[in-house]
């Protein structure tokens, strides 16, 4: 029997711990490659293309979900500059907000994450925010 | 190597409204997919594997949303340079599958100047060869 995903309000603000990213030349290259992305900078490993954030994986302790039900409504990035390789980035993501809402699959949870990342200086970098839903 | 296609367009080829030249991308394949799940880490099956997709009632594997956003992200490197982009927000509003040939297309939303440069709101989207707008969103971009 399938249940209805439900996660509760209480993980509004549970966040993940501070991770530290190292932005490297080679990951650069096979994201862009993958992507077919035909940005000179990007296909030689210089600078990371716009999305390459989503390679920041972090986990928050309590959240838990089945993967192959969630869907990945919107997301956004905003940036103070682009990565660059040998960049260390300084990431967390936290639970912005969950809450439920009808849609056109019936009633689906909205997870709301925003992820953080700094560099050395403590200077923000870039954010992103996520909305995924669960249905 | 050209410059970014809008640095050589005047203020007046940035009014509101000005259609963007599109970008139009190779169909993507399941091999793209694999890739894309390797290199982005985002390794839920319903992207790679057509049994897992079908267990949660789709037809056979999707493409991630993300890899649409990346298309994007591409967009504005070419339209703009990788060092001007802002922001980039979008919605995922239809599925994509194995097959699909995307093309990113946008329009200027808004522009203004200051002594940065010029700064232009673009409207932004992704559509498939049947013209659905499959991924749709706004960026902000900043060129001399």
């Amino acid at each position: 029997m399938d249940q209805p995903a439900t996660l509760s309000p209480d993980l509004i603000g549970a966040e993940s711990e501070v991770v530290l990213f190292e932005v490297e030349r080679g990951a650069i290259r096979k994201f862009a490659e993958a992507v077919q992305d035909q940005t000179p900078e990007c296909l030689r490993g210089e600078v990371a293309p716009p999305t390459f954030p989503t390679t920041f994986r972090m986990t928050i302790p309590g959240l838990t979900y089945d993967l192959a039900r969630v869907l990945h409504g919107a997301q956004e990035y905003r940036y103070e500059r682009p990565l660059r390789a040998g960049d260390r980035v300084h990431c967390r993501v936290r639970v912005a907000d969950v809450y439920q809402r009808k849609g056109r699959l019936g009633e689906m949870t909205f997870l709301i994450l925003v992820m953080e990342g700094r560099d050395e200086a403590g200077t923000s970098v870039f954010s992103g925010t996520t909305t995924a839903i669960l249905r | 190597m050209t410059g970014p296609v809008l640095a050589a367009r005047s203020d007046q080829e940035l009014d509101r409204g000005s259609v963007l030249p599109d970008l139009r991308k190779a169909p993507i394949t399941k091999v793209q997919l694999v890739k894309y799940a390797g290199a982005s880490g985002d390794y839920n099956l319903i992207h790679t594997d057509d049994e897992t997709a079908r267990s949660v009632g789709l037809e056979g594997v999707i493409a991630h949303g993300m890899l649409s956003m990346a298309f994007l992200g591409e967009y504005l490197c070419w339209l703009a340079g990788p060092e001007s982009i802002r922001r980039l927000s979008v919605r995922f509003n239809e599925m994509v599958r194995p097959g699909d040939t995307l093309t990113c297309r946008g329009r200027v939303k808004e522009q203004t100047a200051d002594n940065a440069g010029r700064q232009l709101v673009l409207e932004v989207w992704a559509e498939n060869q049947r013209a659905e707008r499959v991924t749709v969103g706004e960026a902000e971009v900043q060129i001399k």
